[in-house]
């Protein structure tokens, strides 16, 4: 590719040097163009091609003939399905309520002014650099009653001490829990951290001299400031909550039984174990409906917040 | 960042003796977290130098009481993993050959795509970035047929290669999404005086815009490491067997299921697998969290 500078000393020449003239100047555009093509395919077709195979009558290979919402119908008949969604709330709700109260709790800890901040910082958010694959196969063993923490708290003496959760179905979903917190809350932590400095420490001063206490300084200064990273990791959260597939393959595989199942596992299972691709596709169209659920609001809130700040200049 | 701590000390409206009181407390609350957090950590480690028959009499949790490395060397290069014993050493440079060369690839495009997205902007280049960085939200459940279909007359199923394409083409989101909002804050100034100067396209991208650019690419390229090397949905579902990268080996070799699980030895293979996104993290945490926080707030 040749450099702009060498040719447009030769503009205005000869007819095709011009028309190199005029190439180079969409150089841009053209450096861009695989990109563009690349993103919107993936981006938008791969979403309407998707769309379209859910409402196909494909079974283990795309075919297009179209059968309309039937796939949608039995999905939401499917008790996998519905066990999978209901679990989503649950786990979403918890997961991030857990990673919102620990991650805000931390980040207020660390605030006081502790000392070796780099240490406790680095310690609650190296589960971040971990795959969801390593965490859930370590938290898996640890959940083991025969070699984990129950196995360990009956050789220290109490012996018939019960941590079962993940042989049982009613709780299982709750070791997901505790393991997606595990790895999302440091994050949280993070984002709150930042927050947290960024008040304004001038009002705070002011409270402090007002005689307020720091109950009172969070909750009406430094919290209600911090708003927008509250909804910031929200979103985020739910969004991860949502997309969750390897966390619970590698800790329970979606059981006891199927105690566990998340949307996306039961996707993975219709596409590539089953053969049921269109009842696999219509359940990835839920998936993103649900995304849009979070994300359609987040960028509303986000646009009516720019527009009153530039409203307030 | 801790010269930078609050000038002002939340505690210290109460009082010393109420202000130190309340520190035991914050420690405390600190220590019990800080065991929450590391006790994966300390298991893996831990029982990776232990004996098989001590960790079966005894559990996962327990100070080591025989020591022996053997562990590793049989997680490398001897464990049977689906009927082949060659251990995780061939699904561990799957994952190198796939990450060095997505990563470096996506990175390379999205400095690109960011710098004309910035700096060369044109009538809906805009709209473009907005739509671009959609494929940031979109879940890889609603790609996995279509990648599988291409992939298949592509005749790359199953190969790093394929794996390679996937990753580069999901990757131009994030990483023209990173590079397009740092340079947006390169004052265009420079960019109108190298062009009075008579510098084009691609001298003003080398004279000017990659020797700012370190930053950036760093934190773009740590974020694309550690994603890549832990992704697991396309792994799984794009290669098989001795063709997978270690991420998605690493569950057949853990969730054997019929056999007595080897601990010792899967706690190495565990940890060779977290290996290397760890060490970014430990040496380039600065980064890695810039990045995480960008990536997250914009």
């Amino acid at each position: 590719m040749s450099s702009t500078s060498i040719l447009a000393g030769s503009a205005g020449g000869a007819p095709r040097s011009r028309w190199l003239w005029r190439i180079t100047e969409y150089v841009p555009q053209i450096m861009l163009a695989p990109s563009v093509l690349f993103s919107f395919v993936y981006v938008f077709g791969f979403t309407a091609w998707t769309f379209y195979i859910s409402l196909s009558n494909s079974s283990l290979l795309p075919t297009y003939d179209f059968v309309g919402f039937e796939h949608y119908a039995s999905l939401w008949e499917n008790r996998r399905w519905v066990v999978a969604y209901t679990n989503l709330f649950l786990f979403g709700s918890l997961y991030v309520i857990g990673g919102v109260a620990i991650g805000l709790l931390l980040a207020i800890l660390i605030d006081q002014r502790v000392k070796g901040e780099s240490i406790w910082r680095t310690i609650y958010l190296y589960p971040l650099a971990v795959s969801f694959v390593v965490t859930g196969t370590v938290w898996n063993w640890l959940f083991s009653p025969t070699s984990g923490i129950q196995a360990f708290v009956r050789t220290l003496g109490w012996t018939d001490f019960r941590f079962d959760w993940i042989t049982d179905r009613n709780f299982a979903i709750y070791t997901v829990v505790i393991t997606g917190i595990w790895q999302a809350s440091g994050f949280a932590m993070a984002l709150f951290l930042a927050g947290l400095r960024s008040v304004d420490h001038d009002l705070i001063k002011a409270a402090q001299i007002d005689g307020a206490g720091m109950r009172r300084i969070y909750w009406r200064i430094v919290l209600p400031a911090i708003r927008p990273i509250f909804i910031a990791v929200i979103v985020i959260l739910l969004q991860y909550a949502i997309k969750t597939f390897d966390l619970v393959v590698a800790l329970t595989v979606g059981g006891p039984g199927i105690a566990t199942t998340m949307p996306a596992i039961v996707v993975y299972d219709f596409m590539f174990q089953r053969g049921q691709i269109a009842e696999g596709a219509a359940a990835a169209i839920m998936i993103l409906i649900a995304l849009f659920g979070v994300l359609v609001p987040y960028g509303f809130w986000a646009w009516w917040r720019t527009r009153r700040e530039a409203a307030r200049g | 960042m801790a010269s930078a701590v609050a000038a002002y000390d939340p505690l210290a409206t109460s009082g010393a003796r109420r202000r130190a009181g309340a520190m035991v407390f914050v420690y405390a609350l600190l220590v019990v977290f800080a065991g929450y957090y590391l006790l994966p950590l300390a298991v893996i480690v831990l029982n990776t130098f232990r004996d098989l028959p001590e960790i079966q009499r005894t559990g996962l949790i327990g100070l080591p009481s025989s020591f022996s490395l053997s562990a590793w060397p049989e997680a490398w290069a001897h464990y049977c993993v689906g009927g082949t014993c060659a251990g995780i050493s061939r699904n561990f440079w799957n994952s190198v050959e796939l990450v060095i060369p997505a990563t470096i690839i996506s990175t390379a495009i999205g400095a690109l795509n960011g710098y004309i997205l910035s700096k060369w902007r044109f009538r809906g280049s805009e709209f473009i970035f907005g739509a671009m960085t959609l494929g940031v939200f979109v879940p890889g459940q609603m790609s996995l047929l279509p990648w599988a279909f291409i992939l298949g007359k592509l005749g790359l199923t199953n190969t790093i290669a394929g794996l390679v394409l996937v990753h580069c083409v999901q990757g131009i989101s994030f990483t023209t999404l990173f590079c397009r909002n740092y340079y947006v804050n390169i004052p265009d100034d420079l960019i109108k005086a190298a062009r009075i100067d008579g510098a084009g396209f691609w001298r003003i991208f080398r004279k000017i815009i990659l020797p700012l650019s370190p930053p950036i690419l760093i934190v773009t390229v740590i974020w694309q490491f550690t994603g890549i090397w832990n992704e697991f949905l396309f792994a799984v579902v794009f290669s098989s067997g001795e063709g997978q990268p270690i991420t998605a080996a690493l569950i057949a070799l853990t969730g054997g299921g019929t056999s007595v699980h080897q601990y010792n030895v899967e706690a190495a293979a565990v940890l060779i697998a977290a290996l290397p996104p760890l060490l970014v993290y430990f040496f380039g945490g600065r980064y890695f969290i810039r990045g995480l926080t960008q990536g997250a707030i914009k």
